[in-house]
């Protein structure tokens, strides 16, 4: 006969083992950042990580800040003119988009996009004995496959998040010039007028965090994969799930920070 | 013979939570000579040479590589130790994302001895030896059949050319005419470099090809150690039923219905 489970139990094992995973994932990214002081350096693996995440990512961060941009336009339209304040269109797209959407959806779809691959591309390694054989020919596994996915991430995301500010404001004006009726001059006045660097400073802050989280998941779930492609398979989910999350999480705890008064 | 071992193992122990996989080994690998360590599947002769690369931490136990204790040295000097040591991993494990050329300077490179040019040439060399054109070198690992990719991977472990080499399975997955072309590779290269080589198999014509002495592994120990000509005619009951492939016998398979 099977013993009742004991719920407070079962509540303490998971609070284990949720301090045991942050602090196995705290380690890994200390050991990370690390390397990135001690030579050698891949300066090539740095690059085409930097491609990868950035470049290739480009089309979907650049589709999705477009549509939320155009969106944000004609849902606030809609909402604002209940108070007879349609003129605020312009600082309300913009202000979203840089303080909040921009960096949230483009980390979210870099988490999706990249995340998946590090972790199943890690993963795949892992399982093949492909990171035990970098350990053999007297390469750390650490620097060579984490680091330069690390940096590229932090340094790809703002950058990514610079472009989605842009295209999200474009679509935007689009809209309100185009469907709303808006002086395109009027509006693109007021959005220049009203925006302030610590906005967009406060955004691309966000987009280097989220860039390391993303990047992190997918290289700690891949690197710690194991059952075969199963394994990889549930590695490459919990990296998105988890990085997902954290964006989420870390975006409360970066606005508290930023603009709590 | 223990006092000039190259390799000298004692005491090892490895356990993955409660179940035991090495308990107190003890194996003496002499300079220039090869050992082939045999055993079922699941046994720990993976885990064995895991050790002794550094790729698992040990229980308990020592390991020896020219007297030093790998185990008791700093990181570095570890690293340093363990450089001169070549693996050919089970399946391969080339690098994906690397043509075959990368994948056999793979270790001249990160060691920065050579320029790339000279990497490539080098590795042209190398896989020369192995039986490969150099129109291999350009192409990806994954245009490359089992047979080939096992010779790469022999190549990419005798690139540096070190002292040891470690061949894990080295014919599983091959047929009977490319698992003993493998083999007649692996003991040329062994030759040529003067190494000392230890080899995990399960294939009896591959030990006997490959050892000039052999262990058998079973429940942790290492129950029988001899020539590696001898491994048919043994006198031990384990080996005899493992080298013969017999249902009865000391080692009983655990099957579930």
């Amino acid at each position: 006969m099977r013993p009742r489970a004991n719920p407070l139990a079962a509540l303490g094992a998971a609070a284990i083992a949720v301090c045991r995973a942050t602090g196995r994932i705290t380690l890994f990214a200390i050991e990370g950042i690390s390397h990135l002081a001690r030579p050698p350096f891949y300066g090539r693996l740095l690059l085409r990580a930097l491609l990868d995440i950035g470049y290739y990512s480009l089309p979907v961060v650049a589709l999705t800040a477009v549509f939320t941009g155009m969106v944000l336009a004609l849902q606030s339209a809609i909402g604002l003119s209940r108070f007879n304040a349609e003129s605020a269109i312009a600082n309300l797209v913009v202000l979203s988009l840089t303080r909040e959407l921009g960096p949230v959806l483009a980390g979210l779809m870099v988490a999706g996009r990249v995340g998946a691959a590090m972790a199943a591309e890690l993963g795949t390694m892992r399982v093949t004995d492909q990171i035990d054989a970098l350990s053999t020919l007297s390469t750390n596994p650490m620097k060579y496959l984490v680091t330069p996915r690390l940096a590229a991430a932090v340094i790809a995301l703002p950058l990514l998040v610079v472009i989605a500010d842009i295209l999200g404001v474009l679509g935007g004006f689009v809209i309100a010039s185009v469907k709303l009726g808006f002086n395109p001059h009027v509006y693109l006045a007021n959005t220049l007028n009203f925006v302030q660097a610590g906005d967009v400073v406060s955004g691309l802050v966000k987009a280097a965090v989220f860039g390391f989280l993303v990047a992190l998941m997918g290289c700690y779930q891949g690197y710690n994969s194991k059952g075969g492609a199963e394994g990889v398979g549930a590695a490459t989910t919990n990296a998105v799930v988890s990085a997902s999350v954290l964006i989420l999480a870390f975006d409360y705890v970066l606005t508290e920070l930023f603009f709590a008064r | 013979m223990s006092a000039e071992a190259k390799i000298r193992i004692r005491g090892l122990c490895k356990a993955f939570g409660n179940k035991v996989v090495l308990d107190g080994i003890d194996l003496d690998v002499a300079p220039g000579t090869s050992m082939v360590v045999i055993g079922g599947s699941g046994t720990g002769k993976s885990v064995l040479l895991k050790c002794v690369l550094g790729l698992l931490e040990p229980d308990a136990g020592s390991i020896e590589i020219d007297g030093r204790d790998v185990l008791a040295l700093d990181r570095r000097e570890a690293e340093a130790v363990r450089a001169r040591i070549g693996m050919l991993f089970q399946n391969g494990a080339l690098f994906d994302s690397l043509p075959v050329w990368e994948n056999v300077a793979f270790g001249l490179l990160a060691r920065k001895h050579v320029s790339r040019r000279e990497a490539r040439a080098r590795a042209e060399e190398v896989l020369a030896q192995v039986g490969l054109g150099a129109e291999v070198a350009s192409l990806w690992p994954a245009e490359l059949s089992g047979g080939m990719q096992k010779r790469v991977g022999l190549a990419r472990a005798i690139a540096a050319q070190p002292d040891i080499l470690f061949f894990d399975e080295p014919t599983t997955g091959l047929d009977p005419i490319m698992g003993a072309v493998i083999d007649g590779l692996i003991v040329d290269c062994v030759k040529r470099l003067g190494s000392t080589a230890v080899a995990i198999t399960h294939d009896m014509a591959s030990a006997r090809r490959i050892g000039d002495r052999a262990a058998m592994l079973f429940q942790g120990h290492l129950v029988w150690e001899g020539p590696a000509a001898g491994l048919l005619e043994s006198g031990n009951a384990v080996v005899d039923q493992f080298t013969h492939g017999r249902r009865e016998g000391p080692i009983q398979m655990e099957l579930r219905r």
